[in-house]
């Protein structure tokens, strides 16, 4: 199953990134460096989405005690980092020649560092525990706290936002072109996949190494997951 | 030995939970009492911090002013980052946590004692140090005021929220710093609601939104955090 | 009456026991037997629900300990291999709390009872770091007087006593057992309880 999603993601990027930088016209306003959000646009709405899906995996782990959503949380967790930090840097790319800065303290820009501190603190708990069992469960706690804590924090970053700054700058609404629209999807597509992907490869290597060391974990995963051997 | 006094001594009746609740703050009060070093570290930490930033940015007191909220919202947090370190790591090393988790009353009352002991002993000598060295910064009175009584509502806050990390990082291997990085960005709404308030003082605004919301923060905080932080605790000691 | 049917257990990846069967009825002593890491404590860290288990289930008066809770943690106490005392508390004060986290309210009159029963007279008010090793696990041995549990978790109670301790350990455990209560426990020393049939589970 993984090449599958590795070559159509691979086969999309190429599609997307060609449609988004050749087929789209350039824009009025913000001529050809709005192109970057071909890239920044996927994946930001990614980087929330991935942390949400964790959390969900992260609950039905604790809650039903089963390592495969364990480990699924595990898998997603460096690959919804490197989103939020492409977000944050693709941001950046784009924040400068748009509103002259590499970084305005944007209460979107915050949140979505905040975001990625959430993510680095999830993986940093489940690298610093040694038994599996216990680093699964603690960060599924932490990520449950976290996913709950997200839209507090939002609110209080844009309610800090409104207070501190007059106007804010604000992504202007204008109506997409057709070709705008249709790229953007592929990309978002293309993104979705390479998540899928990723989450798959981690998720059979961490399997792979926790069945290395005892023949039982093996067993154990296989009759918890049927779709473990599958992979 | 006679065989009489094999018996035993009478046996003792059961405690409520109140009992329990009470039993606990008065122990860690003591406890602090007696490692009073422990908490004079905290309090100095957050004297100092607040004390570098003039030196960092100048002695302008136009800019202090403007500064003061933030900083020492900011210095609070990070000194009570500190404490959490001693919260629950002394009970686990000499085996009385494990006796905690088997409280016949609940140990979500228990840990709601202990956070409410270690607010005292570590965050209540922060409010009442804070308008002192708010007096550093040139702060006016009401401003003073604003800031000791969202101290008051955020503190408590800031040790229930670090009770769920101190908990999840029981018994590993640089604990505190990992501590401060899974509990700094969840405490970030109390730094804003609570250094807002402060700077709505100052600039002439109402503070009653602000304070109201850390009400709210507060009460959710005490209904959530211990029952969470008592899972995390059974998590950590199997 | 305690219960286990098919328990399980891991240590990390590490399998511990599986298929472990017995029952305590009142008036019975178990002691676990097995070289060091056989999983004696993690054997009885999972009968006071410290640590869940892989597989299996352990019932308590029929009734599984998982749905019990605070129940079955009234009618149980459990005594580490670590004392649970604080240094800078003295051995009244520690009692007060380990009796409080046991369930029980006691007065100082029980709470000196208890110490003197354990030997410990003259040493009530001395802060346990003050006092021996042998003296500081009289002092966490003396919960076991302040309430009536009638299931007894011991994780090594001989650790460090002397031999008149070891003594008064079982003729304390001898009168638990008259009274019905029951015993688990693990020890590297001899512990004999007169008059009674102590049953062994070994690990391996």
């Amino acid at each position: 199953m993984i090449p599958w999603f590795a070559a159509s993601s691979a086969l999309l990027f190429i599609l997307g990134l060609y449609m988004g930088f050749f087929v789209a016209p350039t824009d009025v306003q913000q001529s050809e460096a709005y192109r970057i959000m071909f890239i920044h646009v996927p994946v930001s709405i990614l980087s929330m989405l991935i942390y949400l899906i964790m959390a969900g995996y992260a609950a039905l782990g604790l809650i039903f005690n089963t390592r495969l959503s364990a480990m699924m949380a595990n898998a997603l967790a460096p690959t919804g980092a490197l989103f939020a930090f492409l977000s944050l840097w693709t941001g950046a790319l784009w924040g400068k020649p748009m509103w002259g800065a590499w970084w305005v303290w944007d209460a979107r820009l915050t949140s979505e560092l905040i975001l990625l501190f959430l993510y680095l603190g999830f993986i940093a708990l489940h690298a610093s525990i040694d038994d599996p069992r216990r680093a699964d469960r603690a960060s599924a706690l932490l990520a449950i706290i976290g996913s709950v804590n997200v839209p507090i924090i939002y609110f209080s970053v844009q309610w800090w936002n409104t207070l501190h700054q007059g106007a804010t700058i604000k992504l202007t609404g204008t109506s997409m072109h057709v070709a705008m629209q249709q790229s953007l999807l592929v990309m978002f597509l293309a993104c979705w996949l390479y998540v899928i992907t990723m989450a798959l490869l981690r998720v059979r290597s961490i399997i792979l190494e926790r069945e290395r060391n005892n023949q039982w974990v093996m067993e154990l995963t296989e009759t918890l997951s049927p779709r473990g051997m599958k992979l | 030995m006679n065989q009489k006094s094999v018996e035993g001594p009478s046996l003792a009746g059961g405690l409520s939970l109140t009992g329990l609740f009470v039993l606990i703050i008065r122990r860690d009060l003591v406890l602090a009492m007696r490692r009073r070093a422990d908490v004079l570290t905290t309090l100095i930490f957050f004297v100092i911090v607040v004390t570098l930033f003039p030196l960092g940015v100048g002695p302008e007191l136009n800019m202090l002013r403007t500064m003061a909220p933030g900083t020492l919202w900011v210095a609070a947090l990070l000194a009570s980052m500190l404490s959490l370190g001693r919260l629950f790591s002394a009970d686990y090393l000499d085996g009385t946590l494990e006796q905690m988790l088997l409280v016949p009353q609940s140990l979500s009352a228990l840990v709601l004692g202990k956070m409410i002991a270690h607010w005292m002993a570590s965050g209540l000598p922060l409010v009442l140090m804070a308008p002192v060295l708010g007096l550093q910064f040139d702060m006016p009175a009401e401003a003073l005021w604003m800031l000791i009584l969202t101290l008051l509502l955020g503190t408590p806050i800031l040790s229930m929220i670090g009770a769920i990390g101190a908990a999840l990082t029981l018994g590993l291997r640089g604990g505190g710093v990992l501590v401060s990085l899974l509990v700094l960005p969840l405490c970030i709404p109390v730094l804003v609601f609570g250094a807002g308030a402060v700077e709505a003082i100052t600039s002439g605004m109402s503070a009653a939104a602000h304070l109201s919301l850390l009400g709210a923060l507060l009460l959710l905080a005490l209904v959530f955090t211990p029952w969470v932080t008592a899972m995390a605790l059974r998590i950590s000691m199997e | 009456m305690l219960e286990i049917c098919n328990l399980a257990c891991t240590r990390g990846d590490h399998l511990l026991f599986s298929d472990l069967n017995f029952t305590l009825n009142a008036g019975e002593i178990l002691q676990a037997q097995g070289v060091n890491g056989s999983g004696k404590t993690t054997l009885l860290r999972t009968l006071c629900g410290l640590v869940k288990p892989t597989a299996g289930q352990i019932n308590w008066s029929g009734k599984n300990i998982q749905d019990l809770g605070a129940e079955y943690y009234a009618e149980m106490i459990y005594l580490g291999h670590l004392n649970a005392l604080k240094d800078e508390l003295s051995a009244v004060e520690n009692m007060r709390i380990s009796a409080g986290l046991a369930g029980c309210e006691a007065d100082g009159e029980q709470i000196f009872a208890a110490l003197h029963r354990m030997g410990l007279r003259g040493r009530e008010n001395l802060p346990v770091k003050a006092l021996s090793q042998g003296q500081s696990r009289r002092v966490a041995l003396a919960r076991l007087l302040i309430g009536h549990f009638p299931l007894w978790i011991l994780d090594e109670p001989l650790t460090a006593l002397d031999v008149g301790a070891v003594q008064l350990i079982q003729d304390l455990i001898a009168a638990h057992l008259a009274r019905n209560g029951m015993v688990i426990y693990t020890t590297h020393q001899p512990l004999e309880v007169a008059g009674v049939t102590t049953r062994r589970l070994t690990l391996s």
